[in-house]
């Protein structure tokens, strides 16, 4: 028996990249995998842990729960993609690094991820709306309170980029 | 003048590749198309008999490269896995097989090992494979294992792998003569580790070189590197074993060598293609390994100030379907239970049974939350026996600063005394009451009882044996660039040991910290290394590489005062400039001083050019002079008598809901002493963490078994680890530095700690709000309130 093979165009973080996939391949394999993107990590492989969560045009999905071959005409968003184009950190990531929001790391893209969408829709959060923010998130490291601090941050440095008139 | 970094909250250098998704953990490595991919069959009964494995049409299938079952190991992959630490008290310890023989023991267990082009027709082919089996009666739980009316293993009587008893003075006789007695029973339940990353190994054979490299995420890269070699039949020096950044460790891979850890490098060579093998999240769940699941039965005789007279402890420790790792946990809890207290007199013994469920291995903690959860629960029932406050009644029978070192009179996980280094328990206690607002709570609970709300407070406390042997060490090198590469021998899981341990190597060598590069877990970069657990990768590896730096400043100081003309004693490094003090244009780079000392000068940079002004070594003797070596390097072992006693108390403010009995958490208070820190941020941040895997074992997590053994919650929809919806909003903490007089840097771990009194600090709290007795952890909200049903049916 042999598999069939799908040609798909993924377009992540703005580079269009060719693959062949069987119709069963995960977006997260794809992306690891086929790609060579591994910044996205996969934590439990059913939809609950979030690390593997990227932005499909712009919103929060778990890379796990989707096939490769649905998200050909989506612009997709990994961790890789939210470094600012001079290598230096975007404001969620250099937040995680000034707040030590990270131990190990593995859970880290998929907060990052799901931040960077959580801001773009609510720009100044409350404390309690930046837990709600990572609700979904599982770390099994830092026990978060350190993550809500970075996402208290972030907002800080989102804000202060785009009245000086930087990226955000 | 370079500042010092010990002490200093130094953000982590290891955060800028994986804030940038560049982090290479061990499913990043050989990513590609020439990567095959391993899949396992598992057992899906708990006790069976093996009959027949048919793999007949696995092969068929496009894609797949190879299958074995147990007949096709050869050699010492035939033998059972390694007993890693054997005991006297373990009279039958058992191990499994990489692949059963003819017996499964728990459901998940591996039986066959399938590698094919993908992970997707790795396990398509795994599905394809007919097992039949003889089933066997399955024994669930420490009660049936007690009861033994089946075994686990047939050759081992009453499921019992080892029963240990110490003894300190005689306990039952004070007991007996002690004016109060009390007797408690004690559950605690099984949970496990649960790191974001599971486990996984890549192996690739290279013919040309006859060699073997493996990358796995482990807790011991020289451990596993040792079971390879021996499994494989090959010699320790064709195997060289790299730990890449692990997605958090707990313990669970601190066991080694899994199956996969061998089968994988035995499929690479037999295959000639790099392997990989990741496990999913529910293989984590069934065929890694588990902890926590014990039953204690305390009797304790005391005064009337509530100062103990004797101890007794009997307890059961489940330790699953096989004893890899020996009775490191249950001897953990029996000697650590005593916690800050004098018990005056002692008696503990412990039966290790087995079960058909996923073996047992330490897990953070590893042995002391059930320990500190028994000691501290009694704690509490004396008080409440007494109507005395729970702090006085602990105060009481704490060790005093004046008695240090203490020696508990037994012998500890490491086979050495247990003997506590320093510590102030009476400080730490007045710091917690402060910080939680001890002596303020009654006011605050009438005040919360006047709006109908239902608060209590409760405390915990606990000694930690932390920085075990046998030794750590460490290799420093200063390039001609002037950089320092740093390699010490244990792993890395997220403690931002590549921070922490530069900061000590900048301290010592007075070089710029970001000049300092360290490695950890590369067997190629330093062959002897134990591995990272029990809380003891600062203590141990850390000493290490403050004492391999000082070798390495030594030779730099001696060869500059060569080259500068000066005593040693005259000099100074900053900024990774040798000068002389007080004469700053008398000065020499680092990177020179390391080609000064290689007489090898070939002038590839612009150290080397600037070493032609300088000239060093005697010209009657030979270039590198009798009991010296080239090159500007380091090299030293740290090995201690024995382990340093971290200590720390906490205290938590519980709201319970009168309807729904769900639990809240109001107030979380640390007193945490480690001795000096290194990086308090870290510190932090390991503290908080600890805390939260706390809250899970308190409150949420346990291994749903059914009575045929299957797990019924493996999968994070089922087991339920804490979101961010379920830790404090924050939590208070405060440092006591009791500096360990056993390491250069007076320090103590700080791994395993905020996780210790978890269970016990939840149970005292629960139990001052609701005025019922809790004897069982976790609780959850639906046993909450079962228990007050039981109380309204009690008569």
């Amino acid at each position: 028996m042999t598999e069939e093979l799908h040609d798909v165009r993924l377009s992540v973080n703005g580079v269009a990249h060719d693959a062949r996939v069987p119709a069963r391949r995960l977006l997260s394999d794809a992306l690891r995998h086929d790609l060579g993107l591994t910044g996205t990590h996969v934590g439990c492989e059913h939809g609950v842990c979030g690390a593997c969560t990227v932005l499909v045009d712009g919103r929060p999905m778990r890379s796990c729960l989707m096939f490769a071959v649905s998200a050909v005409d989506a612009e997709i968003t990994t961790v890789e993609g939210l470094t600012e184009e001079d290598g230096s950190l975007g404001p969620v990531q250099q937040a995680f690094a000034e707040c030590h929001g990270l131990q190990c790391g593995f859970c880290t893209p998929g907060f990052l991820t799901t931040i960077t969408a959580g801001l773009r829709e609510n720009p100044t959060p409350t404390h309690e709306e930046c837990r709600d923010m990572i609700a979904g998130n599982l770390c099994r490291c830092t026990g978060y309170q350190n993550i809500v601090k970075a996402v208290e941050r972030a907002a800080e440095l989102v804000s202060t980029s785009s009245t000086t008139g930087g990226e955000a | 003048m370079t500042t010092k970094l010990m002490g200093t909250p130094v953000q982590r250098v290891e955060d800028q590749r994986f804030l940038r998704g560049q982090g290479r953990y061990v499913d990043d490595v050989a990513v590609g198309k020439d990567v095959l991919h391993a899949a396992v069959l598992r057992s899906p009964h708990a006790h069976a008999r093996i009959v027949d494995i048919d793999v007949d049409e696995v092969l068929d299938l496009e894609g797949v490269h190879a299958v074995w079952t147990y007949d096709d190991l050869t050699g010492p992959m035939g033998e059972p896995l390694p007993l890693l630490i054997p005991h006297p008290a373990l009279t039958h310890g058992r191990t499994q097989y990489a692949l059963a023989r003819d017996e499964v023991n728990h459901v998940g267990e591996a039986i066959a090992f399938v590698v094919a082009d993908d992970r997707y027709v790795a396990e398509d082919a795994v599905g394809r494979i007919k097992v039949s089996y003889d089933f066997l009666p399955p024994v669930v739980g420490i009660d049936n294992a007690r009861a033994a009316t089946h075994l686990v293993h047939d050759d081992v009587p009453g499921n019992v792998g080892a029963r240990l008893e110490q003894n300190v003075g005689d306990a039952p006789a004070a007991i007996a003569r002690a004016p109060h007695r009390l007797e408690l029973d004690l559950t605690i339940e099984r949970s496990a580790c649960m790191p974001m990353e599971g486990r996984g190994t890549v192996a690739r054979w290279d013919a040309d070189t006859n060699r073997m490299q493996v990358w796995t995420s482990t807790q011991t890269s020289t451990g596993v590197r040792a079971a390879v070699a021996v499994k494989l039949g090959l010699d320790l020096g064709q195997v060289d074993v790299i730990t890449p950044d692990v997605g958090g460790g707990f313990g669970v891979k601190i066991n080694h060598p899994w199956p996969e850890e061998l089968l994988v490098p035995m499929a690479a060579r037999a295959l000639g293609r790099t392997v990989k093998f990741i496990e999913d999240r529910r293989e984590h769940f069934i065929s890694s390994a588990h902890e926590r699941g014990q039953v204690h039965h305390v009797t304790v005789g005391f005064d009337d100030d509530g100062r103990l007279h004797g101890l007794d402890v009997e307890f059961w420790h489940d330790h699953g379907a096989y004893t890899p790792y020996g009775l490191i946990v249950p001897i953990i809890t029996s000697t650590q239970l005593l916690g800050p207290y004098k018990p005056q007199s002692y008696r503990v013994v412990f039966e290790s049974l087995y079960t058909n469920t996923v073996m047992v291995t330490p897990y953070r903690g590893a042995g002391r939350p059930q320990g500190c959860y028994t000691m501290e629960r009694t704690m509490d029932a004396i008080a409440a026996y007494l109507g005395k406050d729970r702090t006085e009644v602990r105060a009481v029978n704490f060790i005093q600063p004046d008695e240090f070192p203490y020696d508990q009179g037994l012998i500890f996980q490491d086979g050495r005394e247990l003997e506590y280094d320093s510590g102030d328990y009476p400080a730490s206690l007045e710091k917690l009451k402060e910080l939680v607002g001890w002596d303020d709570f009654p006011a605050f609970k009438q005040a919360m009882a006047a709006q109908g709300r239902t608060v209590g407070i409760g405390l915990a406390c606990y000694v930690e044996g932390t920085g075990v042997g046998p030794y750590e060490g460490a290799h420093v090198h200063i390039e001609t660039s002037g950089k320092v590469k740093v390699a010490t021998g244990l792993t890395t899981q997220g403690q931002g040991h590549a921070t922490v341990f530069a900061q000590l190597v900048a301290d010592e060598l007075g070089v710029r910290f970001e000049d300092v590069e360290v490695v950890t877990g590369d067997t190629r970069r330093m062959p002897y290394a134990v591995g990272t657990f029990a809380s003891r990768a600062a203590v141990m590896s850390g000493s290490a590489i403050h004492l391999a730096a000082k070798r390495a400043k030594e030779k730099v100081l001696k060869i500059a005062a060569d080259a500068l003309e000066a005593d040693p004693s005259d000099l100074q490094i900053v900024d990774g400039v040798v000068s002389v003090k007080g004469s700053p244009g008398t000065a020499i780079d680092l990177g020179t001083v390391s080609v000064l000392s290689n007489p090898l000068r070939y002038a590839f940079d612009e150290a080397s050019k600037a070493a032609t002004q300088f000239s060093v070594g005697d010209p009657g003797k030979p270039p590198v002079p009798e009991d010296e070596e080239p090159g500007l390097e380091g090299k030293d072992f740290y090995s201690p008598e024995r382990a340093t006693f971290a200590s720390g108390m906490h205290a938590v403010i519980v709201e319970t809901d009168p309807l729904t009995a769900e639990i809240k958490i109001l107030k979380y208070a640390v007193v945490h002493d480690c001795g000096h820190l290194i990086n308090p941020m870290i510190v932090e941040g390991q503290i908080h963490g600890g805390v939260a895997q706390g809250v899970g074992g308190a409150l949420y997590e346990r291994m749903a078994y059914d009575e045929s053994g299957q797990l019924l919650n493996a999968s994070f929809m089922d087991f339920l680890m804490p979101y961010v919806t379920e830790v404090p909003e924050s939590i208070d903490i405060d440092h006591l530095e009791t500096p360990s007089p056993l390491n250069p840097l007076g320090i103590k771990g700080a791994g395993e700690a905020g996780v210790i009194p978890s269970a016990a600090v939840f149970a005292s709290a629960i139990e001052d709000a609701e005025g019922l007795p809790i004897a069982a952890m976790p609780i959850s909200p639906s046993e909450l309130f079962e228990l007050r049903q039981t109380r309204k049916d009690t008569p």
